[in-house]
């Protein structure tokens, strides 16, 4: 069992390193237009399409 | 354009709230009619095109344009009109005042929620992992590593992530009574202190992964919940900022200076720029104008105003600019009274208690006395065991009552309520909302903008098709809104040059040599009889052509006979307008309405509604103007159009986007499907307490029965709420 001695601290590591990620996702503004951020991969792209005006 | 047109554009420009840094232009602009991502695209795409703009970017979930460009800070303005020419209504708002609460809140239940999420992961695996041991065998050593290590990771993420239900219920406990949060609380904190006492003197059972799940899960449904409704009180915010701040003052002498509005005195002059609202009330000392009064007063046809005439804050001035001598200045308006006539009106209904708070009143002592007599059962008698057991089989009761899918029960349901009608563009502003709209049984109806569109329209008439081309390519020189709605009416007239708006009395040009006049009666055709059919008018007149008078009326939406006849159907409709008898008269014939009221202040308005919530009905009101304000307040629901005044937009429950009215029945609909799956939660949730309850009275709970109890019941009622998803869409249709 001494093997947890190390698993367990990798474990949680890896768990805070998640948990880093998030907050940084947040910080960046990511969780702030949730639907249009899943959109806009669809969009074409500005310099390769024609601009036109509506 | 006419020389009038252009200080009421400057006026515009000038109020835009554009923050300029190193040459950098910036503003924030609310934006209605973006229905689809598309219209995302579209519109950066458009702008984007453009040399000067640097940068712009729509906000799909808020609706709102980050906009920065290079150049003259002036040109927001016609940025606004580029996108109303694109079908869009742009409006800005002072990005200053975004930074509110609510989005601090948001922020704070996001992280809580990660941090819980966190912590409820790492838990759960150390959890099973004794579990596992509880089975095969496991050291005394090894398990106390584990549990300390679940202790410490635990402990502090309860203390920051619960900080949302701690408080909540410290606050309802100091006020003398009892919400959902409470029994929360209890069973969080008991959970976790005994789980402690257990990990200190080396005993098994600890319930930490059952106490920091049931604080994820209940954050992950306060979330969503605020973040829904987070949405349509943005959209209600939109233009809180835009109040009149600073008004145009005569100072003595004749200088013309900038004030706020606060330092206007009763006695001032004051200078009302075409396009602007009036900022105070007043007399006209000087000029001629029309005034839409329609958000104060329901009258649909804008008021004529000469010198003399009494005006009133926040009415809108269409025509010219007017000189007005201040009689009434903030809290003394007629605008303020309303304002104060609707935060009164508003104390009724903050004394609403949800369901789920209802039954927490219940609840909590039922169970807590549960729990005393557990303790006293196994310490005393009949049992007689050591008092640490029977403490233990007490907290157990605690822990295994603690309501994580009574809580979740009514949040799942608002949120799979409030998502599926925000894809109808139907806005839930109020968490109650739903509460209280599936008990509605009378819906009462405001007349201008809310069963009507708002805006004048001509009626078709007689007219010979040479003229009234004639008379649109005049009105083409003008905003006013009847010279507009000439204008609808007859698109592809080419328009006259050498047109002068004569404030207040209409246009003159000429036209081939021919002097002609198109405005109002004494101005365009002087001696012709009045007509007297309640329509708003314009008359042509001139030399060698016959006076000609077109009518204006506004015109019910397009899908409001249909709606009202299908409300009628269960509900009482009633309709309260401010406007005239013969015009309120005619609208409720033609849609069906049996049961109405003209000429209503707000204030009888209001008094009109208590009657009926007096009588026993449950009162819906659907409104959208200043004047309605109150009445929105004051009754059980209500709902507004999202183009109302700013004032009810703030008050009303639901804001509803587009052109029908369906959305009443719609919302309505759901609203009442939702409360039928609320109910069928809260039935789960208890079936389950009823189940395991005794369980915990006998001391037979294990931690991994209390986990997967607690699981199982919040799935259940979550995929419960679901279900709400294919009945809104049918309800929706």
């Amino acid at each position: 069992m001494n093997v947890l001695i190390y698993l367990m601290p990798i474990a949680l590591l890896l768990g805070l390193g998640g948990l880093a990620a998030f907050f940084w996702a947040m910080r960046s503004g990511q969780f702030e237009d949730l639907d249009g951020d899943a959109a806009r991969i669809l969009f074409e792209d500005d310099e390769a399409a024609p601009r036109s005006r509506a | 354009m006419t020389i009038a047109a252009d200080p009421g554009r400057f006026e515009t420009a000038r109020a835009l709230p554009v923050e300029t840094v190193d040459g950098a232009n910036r503003i924030m602009l609310a934006i209605d009619g973006i229905s689809c991502s598309a219209c995302v695209q579209r519109i950066e795409r458009v702008l984007n095109a453009d040399r000067d703009v640097v940068a712009a970017r729509v906000n799909f979930t808020t609706r709102r344009l980050a906009l920065t460009w290079k150049g003259a800070p002036g040109r927001a303005a016609d940025f606004i009109e580029q996108l109303s020419d694109m079908g869009f209504t742009a409006r800005p708002f002072d990005a200053g005042a975004l930074s509110t609460a609510d989005a601090a809140r948001d922020r704070h239940l996001l992280r809580a929620m990660g941090i819980a999420g966190f912590a409820a992961g790492n838990v759960m695996w150390l959890a099973i992992a004794v579990w596992a041991g509880v089975f095969q065998d496991m050291g005394p050593a090894t398990r106390s590593l584990l549990n300390w290590t679940q202790a410490l990771i635990a402990l502090p993420a309860i203390a920051y992530s619960g900080m949302t239900f701690f408080t909540s219920a410290w606050g309802a406990l100091r006020g003398g009574h009892v919400n959902m949060d409470v029994p929360i609380s209890i069973g969080v904190i008991l959970a976790a202190g005994m789980s402690l006492v257990q990990t200190v003197i080396g005993e098994p059972e600890v319930y930490f992964d059952a106490a920091i799940s049931l604080v994820f899960l209940l954050l992950v449904g306060r979330y969503l919940d605020h973040r829904a409704r987070g949405r349509a009180r943005a959209a209600a915010a939109h233009l809180l900022s835009l109040a009149v701040t600073h008004v145009t003052r005569i100072a003595d002498g004749g200088r013309i200076e900038q004030v706020a509005l606060e330092d206007v005195a009763p006695g001032d002059q004051i200078i009302v720029a075409s396009g602007s609202r009036v900022p105070v009330d007043g007399i006209v000392f000087a000029g001629r104008s029309a005034l839409d009064t329609s958000s104060l007063t329901g009258e649909s046809v804008p008021a004529d105003v000469g010198i003399g005439d009494r005006v009133f804050a926040g009415t809108m001035n269409l025509g010219g600019a007017l000189t007005v001598d201040a009689t009434a200045i903030g809290p003394d308006t007629v605008l303020a009274e309303v304002v104060r006539c609707m935060e009164a009106a508003e104390q009724g209904r903050a004394r609403y208690v949800v369901l789920a708070d209802r039954l927490a009143r219940l609840y909590a002592p039922v169970v807590h006395s549960l729990a005393a007599l557990t303790f006293l059962g196994w310490w005393l008698w009949p049992v007689g065991a050591p008092w640490t057991l029977a403490l233990l089989n007490a907290v157990a009761v605690l822990i295994i009552t603690c309501p994580c899918a009574l809580a979740i029960a009514v949040p799942a349901v608002q949120v799979a309520a409030s998502g599926r009608l925000f894809k109808r563009g139907i806005l839930m502003k109020s968490a109650t909302a739903l509460e209280r709209l599936a008990t509605i049984d009378t819906v009462v109806f405001d007349k201008t903008g809310t069963l009507t569109e708002g805006r004048p329209e001509l009626v078709d008439g007689t007219q010979p098709g040479e003229l009234a081309d004639l008379a649109a390519g005049i009105a083409a020189a003008s905003r006013h809104p009847l010279a507009e709605a000439l204008r609808r009416a007859r698109p592809r007239a080419a328009a006259v040059a050498d047109v002068v708006e004569m404030p207040g009395d209409g246009l003159e040009a000429m036209v081939d040599g021919r002097r002609l006049r198109l405005g109002r009666r004494d101005f365009a055709a002087p001696g012709e009889a009045e007509v007297d059919d309640g329509c708003a008018e314009m008359w042509l007149g001139g030399d060698g052509i016959a006076p000609l008078r077109f009518a204006f009326r506004d015109r019910p939406r397009a899908d409001a006979a249909a709606v009202v006849a299908d409300l009628a159907r269960h509900h009482r409709v009633v309709l309260l307008s401010g406007d005239r008898a013969p015009a309120v008269a005619e609208l409720a014939a033609s849609l069906g309405i049996t049961e109405w009221r003209a000429a209503c202040r707000p204030a009888e308005k209001v008094a009109a509604i208590e009657a009926l919530k007096a009588s026993g009905a449950k009162v819906l009101m659907v409104g959208d103007g200043i004047n309605d304000a109150p009445s929105l307040a004051a009754a059980d629901a209500s709902m507004a159009p999202s183009a109302a005044a700013d004032i009810s937009r703030t008050t009303a429950d639901v804001l509803f986007q587009g052109a029908g009215l369906d959305a009443v029945t719609a919302t309505l609909a759901v609203a009442r499907r939702s409360q039928v799956l609320v109910r069928q939660n809260l039935g789960l949730s208890l079936l389950y307490n009823v189940i395991l309850v005794p369980l915990a009275i006998l001391g037979l709970v294990t931690p991994l029965l209390a986990a997967v109890a607690m699981s199982a019941s919040s799935l259940t009622v979550i995929l419960n709420a679901l279900r709400l998803g294919r009945a809104g869409k049918v309800a929706a249709k």
